[in-house]
């Protein structure tokens, strides 16, 4: 900010030379070209001179030779008038250029409020532990509470009482489904892979090479194909979700919704829930193909296993059990990357970075939720013998 | 939901008793007090921060009372379930500071969406209406643009047809003429009288803007920051003479002339 610029021939930075006059007062003499960009010049040799005895009277300035002054000037002042208040010495401004010292008063003319910072003691080691529990059981409680919401508003839904609009469901099925199709299939192809290799350099030493596609034709069906697709549609459906929705908080399109009397659940969550729910089966069922020909490249290029052999070793080892297994378990993983999802983005404060929090936290609860209940089926579906 | 019937005025549209505001121990505002009459333009004016637009929020329920009620005509809407509360809110209409349009949807699907949520009206009946209020605004023929292909003041005006799709009874406006220029906000002033005059509606108006306030408004509290009360109750152009020295200054831009007032 250049305030003042007389263009005149500069020195590279502000200068000061204080000497002591015979009535007693200091002079300040400055001079120089003040900027910002420079370093600013000590108090060394004022305070020397205000700490020698006798004090001065008072203290004044001679700016004949600024050359041009910015912000840095106007910094220096205000630390010497702290300076010589603390010392109880009278500042004496007419020396200074009208446009520092009308500056000068504008600083000092408003008091601090002291309530404007508020009264913030960061917490102890002991509260934050507590209040981090008590957030936990918060977040818990909304979580749930969310949770119920949207039951009753299917509830609502499925007897007639509320509706979706099919127009919104086919724009989030096609969001989520169709588009979600070229990560859906890298992804899997290259799990696939990944999955043959672990086996195969397992299975050689037994010479049991051919058991790679009963290890990948499972692996894909029952835990992989629904894991990897959820994972896939939490960072990419369920972040888009928080975001979507997080934006319409900022804009308090929610709130216009809700003054309205239309709930957002109903109107904004349910479509998004239900076109994960049935895409994510559809994408699971893909992504399974998809896995089991990762896994005959290997199978055939680092094998040698023939097509024939590896496509009928495959349907001898997964049964219709497995597939439908990992169906209805992305199904209900599209339950949560939805909710989470949705949550998160309705939670949303109001700003930009509110936003973006919610998305990161979209994707993270989206991921713990998926990998959690993937524990929870695999125990369940053990005890259950299926 | 007969309350205390004899409490309150019977020409009451909205009461607010007693309310105190408070995000936990920080209290915002305390006992206001003040009564909505059917017809008036009701002008909620303070300072930045001093509240205005929570006080909204808190007539809309947005916000729960940490003291208080808010009455809609006799019944206590913050005593009411929130089945009651919908029911309430659905003879009121909002236009938000920022307009707060569904931005995917086009300005006809924004009109229509209340119409279509509440009405039995077949789907051609409610384009016919969205158009219908979008040309009372003056924006015949922008059905099918989307909020962000049309400025801000027509923002605002497609908000406030979306405001006034179900024909409310009481029509609340958040800062109508924040980010607009001095001419599209006196216009909006002008429309904002002329559907009072002739839907005959209650409107409630958070404002900060002098001359909106001395042009439309026929009531008005004034909400002072530093006592954290309401300063004052009145007609703006009475309360120039109130005897609250921080009222008379806000009605003057500071200036100590009772008469300095664009009126």
């Amino acid at each position: 900010m250049v305030i003042r610029d007389l263009g005149l021939a500069t020195a590279e930075r502000g200068e000061v030379s204080v000497t002591r006059t015979p009535d007693g007062t200091l002079e300040v003499h400055l001079a120089g070209a003040w900027r910002l960009r420079g370093a600013l010049p000590t108090l060394d040799a004022l305070e020397h001179e205000l700490a020698a005895a006798p004090p001065p009277r008072a203290i004044t300035f001679e700016t004949h030779d600024v050359a041009s002054w910015d912000s840095s000037l106007l910094m220096f002042l205000v630390r010497v008038r702290e300076e010589s208040e603390r010392r109880g010495v009278r500042v004496d401004p007419r020396g200074l250029p009208g446009g520092v010292a009308r500056l000068l008063e504008l600083a000092e003319v408003v008091p601090e409020r002291k309530d404007a910072r508020g009264k913030q003691t960061p917490p102890t080691w002991l509260e934050r532990v507590g209040l981090g529990a008590m957030a936990a059981s918060d977040a818990t409680w909304e979580f749930l509470s969310f949770l119920g919401e949207v039951t009753v508003a299917m509830g609502h839904v499925l007897r007639g009482r509320a509706r979706v609009r099919i127009s919104d469901l086919l724009v989030f099925m096609q969001e989520a489904g169709a588009q979600a199709l070229p990560i859906v299939s890298l992804i899997s192809f290259l799990v696939g892979t990944i999955l043959a290799f672990v086996g195969a350099i397992q299975l050689e030493q037994f010479a049991a090479q051919i058991y790679v596609a009963d290890a990948v034709g499972i692996g894909m069906a029952r835990e992989m194909g629904a894991m990897m697709t959820a994972i896939v549609m939490a960072g990419r459906t369920g972040a888009a979700y928080a975001a979507q929705l997080g934006s319409m908080t900022v804009t308090q399109e929610i709130e216009a919704l809700r003054t309205m009397g239309i709930s957002p659940i109903e109107f904004l969550v349910l479509p998004r829930m239900i076109a994960l729910c049935l895409m994510m089966p559809l994408l699971c069922l893909y992504s399974d193909l998809l896995g089991i020909l990762g896994g005959f490249a290997v199978g055939r290029g680092m094998l040698g296993i023939s097509a024939r052999v590896y496509f009928t070793q495959t349907f001898n080892a997964v049964d219709l059990g497995d597939v439908a297994g990992g169906v209805f378990k992305a199904s209900v993983y599209g339950i949560l990357i939805a909710v989470a999802g949705c949550l998160r983005g309705l939670q949303s404060g109001r700003s930009a970075s509110a936003v973006g929090e919610a998305t990161t936290s979209a994707v993270v609860t989206g991921i713990v939720l998926v990998i959690c209940a993937c524990g929870i089926f695999a125990v369940t579906f053990y005890i259950l013998g299926i | 939901m007969g309350t205390s019937t004899n409490r309150i005025d019977q020409n009451a549209h909205i009461t607010v008793r007693n309310l105190t505001m408070a995000f936990g121990d920080f209290v915002l505002m305390r006992d206001i007090d003040f009564t909505v009459r059917r017809h008036d333009v009701f002008v909620i004016m303070g300072g930045s921060g001093s509240g205005k637009s929570t006080l909204l929020r808190h007539m809309l329920g947005l916000i729960e009372p940490a003291k208080g009620n808010i009455f809609y005509g006799e019944e206590n809407f913050t005593a009411a379930d929130p089945d009651e509360r919908q029911r309430m809110l659905r003879r009121c209409g909002v236009l938000y500071q920022s307009g707060a349009l569904w931005t995917s949807m086009t300005l006809a699907d924004n009109v229509g969406l209340p119409l279509e949520e509440f009405t039995e009206l077949s789907p051609s009946d409610v384009r016919e209406v969205a158009s219908l209020k979008l040309a009372l605004v003056g924006l015949k023929g922008f059905e099918d643009f989307y909020p962000s292909e049309i400025s801000g003041g027509m923002q605002k005006r497609a908000a406030l047809a979306r405001a006034m799709a179900l024909d409310p009874e009481i029509l609340f406006f958040d800062e109508p003429s924040a980010g607009l220029d001095p001419i599209t906000s006196r216009h909006l002033d002008d429309l904002i009288l002329a559907l009072r005059e002739s839907l005959g509606a209650t409107i409630v108006v958070v404002t900060h803007e002098l001359a909106s306030i001395f042009t439309i408004a026929t009531n008005s509290v004034f909400l002072d920051a530093e006592t954290r009360t309401m300063g004052a109750v009145g007609p703006p152009k009475e309360l120039l003479q109130h005897s609250n020295p921080r009222v008379r200054e806000f009605l003057t831009r500071g200036g100590t002339e009772a008469e300095g007032h664009p009126a």
